[in-house]
């Protein structure tokens, strides 16, 4: 079975050390092992993801059992309460968790991998900023107060800022350098935040508004919200899970990425427009949950190692983990009322950061 | 093989000494002053670029100042400006400039140059551009003190800034405790930061949705930063912190750039990283709890400031005293937007990112066309 010995620091197979995870190398365990073993913690996190998902259906402020649930999904009974309940409330809150969980957190692997830079989030693009001016200018010019009208101009403001941010930031001989795009998200989106800010200032019906918006929940969205941004998100989804090996070359730096012979013009391009997709679709829908995505692909390489496929994948059943953990716990919290899973993220998210933060040696990108 | 030893001619020893460095294609380094004092014993080098900088920088601010001592409901001509600064006018004039309009504009200036200060500090620390002190989690430490007096003690100016230093601090140490395990390492601070920052910034979300408009809302100008209504009282306290905390991180300017190399190899140049750390630490974020004590989280200077008087001198890493001074002038042009650009009165730290933003895009868009 175990064909060759790989010990830490001296692989005979050639491969550089680095590449086995610090946290994972166990010595004597060979990469086929180490394969076997991530594949089953890969089907654990799917396991879990279909539990929350369960679970999600079935609990709020009414309860509903589980073959109930399981009725108003396969034999819809439209006079029913509690089948309206799941079918109208619980599956679209549940849909959209799956969706933008999993969009946040792979766009945030994607600005992280492509940046090289950890602190860098998927707002760091300017989708955050451009999506919350344009939900301010929609509410404080236009007077746009309905939430429904909010998905479209936040949308709208995500992908304009983050082409903006692009153009900017790919001007010059070396074009889009990490530091240039992430520097030129951060002003840009100061610029917008500031522009934002006056207005909501001036103007409290605005702000009353932004406050909301800006915490980001999954409730009160029906599956009109859920359908509108799925094809984006998918798109994004697809998209990012095509440019991912070039990201390991990208890892090494520009200049032994392209002697790789990777286009390093088109994959930025690329991530650029995943990012948008996959963020902007996801914050419209939402609003702006940063944390998933800044958060989830850390823990993610701790357990993975630096191999962008394989963060990539645990990243897309581990943030829908945890944003439908959140939005469980949300509703649990103040029962019956409402936590918005915005909040709950950071506050379930942040100690398990931390506690492994300690635990494990921290590994750069 | 030894190095040539090029030790200066007997009849320069005395004078500033400046190697001149050629344009053309290849880089023969940095124009430097070498000033030596007292036969050489006291010697430091000055790099031209940045004094030339830091001199027009000082110039700039010096001009904005003028202009927004001037300017304000009451417009007083330029020339009386002068005069009262001197003494020589009427006491009027004299109130207007020097009491109501001089304090709000030191202290404009004072507190951009401890931002961005306590900015460059923490940008060399992480080695990352993004870096600020809300990495280790001030800003959202403080805004959740602040927003607690303020929504549930109804707190004034003076409550509002120790619950703001008070949440700071005990954020900042939580923080640093947390990641300390045989040393800060400078990943597992941001991580740390980034998490405690998050959870802070969740409750601060909360706190604000729960709240009543009208109180959200002064919290919220707050927690932009402004500048409104201060004057002496709150200028000489401030005034007498920097004089205590500036020259302690200046002098920890040269061991920064060695820890710049990265931990293994500072420590190999006899550097304790960790203490080291720590000490900037404390400084960054003393300067930081200063600011946001006077007025609030002003956004964006500390991040902004490193980077653009990086780009001014064109100095490899960040450098202290350009960003200091790059701060100064960025909170005091923002200032007098803020009080005069509107018709109204808007918090400083909306126009800081705004004027900052914008000027940080050219830069950027600048740079791409050489």
């Amino acid at each position: 079975m175990i064909t060759q010995v790989v010990e830490p620091g001296a692989d005979p197979a050639g491969h550089p050390a680095s590449v086995l995870p610090a946290a994972n190398r166990p010595c004597g365990a060979s990469t086929s092992q180490l394969r076997l073993q991530r594949l089953a913690l890969l089907a654990l996190s799917a396991a879990i993801l279909i539990v929350f998902c369960i679970i999600s259906l079935l609990i709020g402020a009414r309860p509903v059992a589980f073959s109930t649930a399981f009725d108003a999904l396969f034999a819809y009974d439209p006079v029913s309460a509690e089948h309206i309940i799941i079918r109208d409330y619980r599956l679209p809150r549940t849909l959209l968790g799956l969706l933008c969980g999993a969009a946040f957190g792979v766009s945030g692997a994607l600005i992280q991998a492509a940046t090289r830079n950890p602190l860098a989030d998927p707002g760091i693009l300017g989708v955050n900023a451009g999506a919350a001016f344009f939900v301010t200018l929609a509410v404080g010019l236009f007077g746009f107060h309905a939430v429904s009208s909010h998905l479209w101009f936040a949308f709208l403001g995500a992908i304009t800022v983050t082409l903006l941010v692009y153009a900017v930031g790919s001007r010059g001989r070396d074009g889009a350098t990490p530091v240039r795009l992430v520097l030129s998200g951060v002003a840009l989106s100061a610029v917008l935040g500031g522009i934002g800010s006056s207005i909501t200032l001036l103007d409290p019906l605005a702000f009353d508004s932004l406050r909301l918006w800006s915490i980001g929940s999954l409730a009160g969205r029906n599956m009109d919200v859920a359908s509108t941004v799925a094809p984006f998100i998918v798109c994004g989804l697809v998209l990012s899970l095509c440019v991912t090996p070039s990201l390991n070359a990208i890892a090494l730096g520009d200049d032994p990425s392209r002697a790789l012979g990777v286009n390093l013009v088109q994959i930025r391009i690329l991530v650029v427009i995943a990012v948008t997709l996959l963020a902007g679709g996801a914050t419209a829908a939402a609003g702006p949950i940063g944390f998933v995505g800044l958060m989830v692909p850390h823990v993610v390489r701790w357990f993975t190692g630096p191999d962008q496929r394989w963060i990539i994948l645990f990243t897309i059943l581990c943030s829908p983990i945890l944003l439908l953990a959140a939005d469980i716990a949300g509703r649990l919290v103040l029962f019956p009322g409402e936590l918005e899973a915005g909040i709950v993220t950071a506050l379930i998210g942040a100690p398990v950061l931390i506690a492994l933060a300690r635990r494990t040696r921290a590994g750069g990108l | 093989m030894t190095e040539p030893n090029h030790n200066p001619s007997p009849v320069l020893r005395n004078r500033v000494i400046v190697r001149v460095a050629r344009s053309g294609p290849i880089d023969f380094g940095r124009r430097v002053a070498a000033i030596r004092l007292f036969g050489g014993r006291l010697s430091m080098r000055a790099d031209l670029r940045s004094l030339g900088a830091g001199s027009i920088l000082l110039l700039l601010a010096g001009v904005i100042g003028t202009v927004s001592l001037a300017s304000g409901k009451f417009p007083i001509p330029l020339v009386d400006v002068f005069r009262a600064l001197l003494g020589t006018t009427d006491d009027n004039i004299r109130m207007v400039v020097v009491e109501w309009r001089l304090p709000r504009l030191l202290l404009a200036f004072l507190l951009g140059t401890a931002l961005g200060l306590s900015g460059a500090i923490f940008q060399s620390l992480t080695r990352n551009p993004l870096g600020s002190p809300d990495i280790i989690g001030f800003s959202a430490g403080s805004y959740t003190g602040a927003l607690v007096v303020i929504l549930l003690f109804s707190g004034g100016y003076y409550a509002t800034a120790a619950g703001a230093l008070a949440g700071g601090i005990v954020t900042a140490a939580a923080v640093y405790l947390l990641a300390y395990r045989g040393g800060a390492q400078g990943f597992r601070l941001i991580v740390v930061g980034i998490g405690i920052s998050a959870m802070l910034g969740a409750l601060n979300a909360w706190m604000i949705r729960q709240a009543d408009l009208q109180i959200a809302m002064s919290a919220a100008i707050w927690g932009a930063g402004s500048l409104n209504g201060l004057g002496f009282e709150q200028f000489w306290p401030v005034l007498l912190m920097l004089i205590l905390i500036v020259p302690f991180v200046l002098v920890l300017a040269r061991p920064m750039r060695q820890l710049e190399l990265g931990d293994d190899a500072a420590m190999a140049s006899g550097l304790n990283a960790n203490r080291l750390r720590l000490m900037l630490m404390i400084g960054g974020v003393a300067l930081t709890a200063i600011v946001t004590a006077a007025a609030g989280p002003i956004a964006f200077v500390s991040l902004a400031a490193p980077q653009i008087a990086r780009r001014l001198v064109r100095a490899a890493g960040v450098a202290l005293v350009p960003a200091a001074l790059t701060g100064g002038l960025l909170l005091t042009a923002a200032d007098w937007g803020a009080q005069h650009g509107f018709g109204v009165q808007l918090p400083v730290g909306v126009m800081t990112v705004s004027i900052g933003g914008l000027y940080f895009l050219w830069l950027l868009l600048r740079e791409a066309r050489q």
